[in-house]
């Protein structure tokens, strides 16, 4: 595999990424560092983790070409890589088995884990139960709220659920207190951290677990088209689907990268999470990378419809990409979003979460551009069931109207 | 180094110096300045000014609170700033900034610097940027004057505490625990063994911070480390008796009556 983003031995993409984080937390970021080295070396780590991927999340998951949406929209062939159909409804599984594995092989008993929209802390829930371990998930206070039918899944598989009290009281805050509970409890907790973001060595771990998604769908593409697409699309909140998806392309320079982000409720500071469009580089979480920030230089309030995109910081790899013109990064609005959400629904029947809806209202933009012969190909990152509830609120409430 | 050079002087008449912290802005610039007063007028040897950012991972629930609330009626770093020269002009003992390492890179690192030169602070505690991250943060200390405070904790290895000890100045501070700041601490056997490695590893001065709360906590340990720091505790007091209370508390931390 040919990759250009290869990480420095700090954990440097670039300028991006890094340790900056205080020195309690060195000594047990550099004890995960050499495991994952090591596990990532060994056949029986890979042949283990391939185990759980194919036989417990059902991979491969499969491309699928959307005639109807296609004839729809007029222009350029989409298709989608089905990471709904995961075990859970959505990529995060890939990652929390990688790293539930990796727990197990250092002898940690307990899980913690971090979760914005409920998704990774779902699959941190599963994953754990399925390794009999103890699993405790953070959750900002006002995501526990939009996502209750999450939080009462995560529960159900035997995890504690704990509010994040503290300022805005979302993803953000919610790994605040992940990483301090990590601190105190490192030498039988593992911290299973949900996206390509954190200190060196989660963002390159998370995404080399993540680019089975790339791995999988370069290959089908070859397999039915003969050909790679034109575009990849996905969406970016942390970034983990996007850099599972890109990451296989990048050597494939005939082939344009499209990471999507949340345009919220318009470009004014405090409406949206469009963190790569719009920020500018600083630290938080241990990690540089681009960063919307108030004046002051602290971390903005971000807003976004799909409580899985609206993070302030964004996976230091992006940043990269970014700076070196690999990837694109665009943005698309709550409606846009709402609108591509139901277009897929009615179209293909297929109810995409609002999150991938993003990148799926990006290809829906771009296809009547392009000619009829041309492809591009979304990640569908997750299936939209947990939405379904707040959309219906949103109906009855007059905010938007079912098409 | 003005800080080491000052700390030093201080520690021949004393068995153990006192160094407190607080967060700027909270609850206000005005008790800020109370509070100090009743710190340097009760015998305390060095201030820490917390220039408050809203991740602070380093901290506990006590300093988020402060930092958070602080933000949110207003403070911006050049009010901190501001009130840190009022500060160092009244009062003639060293204060440190301590922050994180986002408000530094956004200050732009040689202003931090140069700005911290005039106006006369003479240390900095930025948790988040170790040695391996920091090569220029580390030499505009250096060209500036400023001592950037270093930290040890009981997970570091021997080459480790041998690297950080080495780019610290002014004193090494000696987080006795895991976790986060304003948690309990043992004050037994486990930390007279922890300092006696953090002994070998620097000849500066070892400020221990994390839980100290009584005078039994500052006893336990003159003769193991040079300098107790007092963090979350002060704030607490503050919240529930208000500034006047610290003055007693800080007698009592220094044995008097």
């Amino acid at each position: 595999m040919t990759t250009e983003t290869t990480v420095t031995a700090e954990g440097f993409f670039g300028e991006y990424g890094g340790q900056y984080v205080p020195e309690a937390l060195i000594p047990i970021l550099d004890e995960l560092a050499a495991a994952y080295d090591k596990a990532k070396n060994d056949p029986e780590f890979q042949k283990e983790f391939t185990y759980y991927l194919t036989k417990y999340s059902g991979r491969p998951t499969p491309i699928y070409r959307c005639a109807n949406l296609t004839k729809a929209c007029g222009g350029a062939q989409i298709w989608l890589k089905r990471e709904d159909l995961n075990h859970l409804g959505a990529h995060k599984v890939n990652n929390t088995i990688g790293q539930i594995l990796l727990a197990k092989r250092m002898g940690k008993k307990k899980i913690i884990a971090e979760t914005g929209a409920g998704q990774h802390g779902v699959a941190a829930a599963a994953t754990a139960a399925l390794m009999g371990m103890e699993c405790t998930v953070y959750m900002g206070e006002v995501d526990i709220e939009r996502q209750k039918l999450n939080v009462f899944r995560m529960k159900m598989m035997g995890a504690e659920v704990v509010p994040a009290m503290s300022g805005q009281r979302t993803l953000k805050e919610a790994v605040d207190e992940a990483l301090g509970a990590w601190i105190e409890h490192a030498d039988d907790t593992f911290y299973l951290l949900g996206s390509a973001v954190g200190p060196h060595p989660y963002p390159s771990m998370v995404r080399d677990f993540q680019s089975i998604i790339g791995r999988e769908a370069r290959q089908q593409f070859l397999d039915e088209q003969g050909k790679l697409p034109d575009y990849c699309i996905a969406c970016v909140g942390g970034g983990s689907n996007a850099i599972g998806m890109f990451t296989d392309f990048v050597g494939d320079k005939e082939v344009k990268l499209v990471g999507v982000e949340p345009s919220g409720r318009g470009l004014e500071p405090g409406d949206h999470a469009a963190t790569l469009c719009l920020g500018t580089p600083g630290i938080m979480h241990g990690f540089n990378s681009y960063m919307l920030k108030d004046e002051n230089g602290e971390p903005a309030s971000v807003y976004s419809i799909s409580a899985g995109l609206d993070y302030p910081s964004v996976g230091p790899e992006h940043s990269y990409l970014k700076d070196i013109g690999r990837a694109t990064y665009e943005h698309a609005s709550d409606m846009e979003a709402v609108d591509a959400f139901f277009k897929l629904s009615q179209t293909e029947g297929i109810i995409p979460a609002l999150e991938s809806s993003h990148a799926l209202a990006y290809a829906l933009k771009l296809a009547p551009t392009l000619s009829a012969d041309q492809t591009i190909l979304v990640n569908l990152s997750g299936r939209g069931d947990k939405d379904v509830a707040e959309i219906e609120k949103l109906i009855a409430s007059g905010q938007i109207t079912m098409p | 180094m003005k800080l080491e050079e000052n700390l030093r002087r201080r520690r021949e008449n004393k068995e153990i110096l006192l160094m407190t912290h607080l967060v700027l802005g909270y609850p206000d610039f005005d008790t800020n300045r109370e509070v100090i007063a009743q710190m340097v007028e009760n015998g305390v040897d060095s201030i820490e000014l917390q220039i408050p950012f809203s991740e602070p991972v380093a901290d506990g629930p006590v300093i988020l609170k402060a930092s958070q609330e602080s933000l949110d009626h207003g403070t911006k770093v050049s009010d901190c700033i501001n009130f840190a020269k009022e500060m160092v002009e009244k009062w003639d003992i060293p204060f440190l900034f301590m922050t994180y390492y986002n408000i530094v890179f956004k200050y732009g690192e040689e202003a931090f610097f140069k700005k911290c030169a005039e106006i006369g602070i003479t240390g900095v505690i930025v948790p988040d940027i170790p040695p391996e991250m920091g090569g220029s943060f580390y030499q505009f200390a250096e060209q500036y004057g400023i001592s950037p405070v270093l930290i040890f904790a009981p997970t570091s290895s021997d080459e480790r505490m041998e690297i950080t000890g080495k780019c610290s100045r002014g004193f090494v501070y000696c987080v006795p625990r895991k976790g986060v700041t304003g948690a309990k601490s043992e004050f037994g056997d486990g930390l007279t063994q922890y300092l006696v490695r953090c002994r070998k590893h620097t000849s500066l001065l070892l400020g221990v911070g994390f839980g100290i709360e009584s005078r039994a906590n500052v006893e336990a340990l003159i003769g193991k480390a040079d300098i107790a720091i007092i963090g979350s505790k002060t704030i607490k007091l503050v919240d529930e008796k208000g500034a006047a209370s610290v003055g007693p508390f800080i007698r009592q931390l220094l044995g008097e009556k």
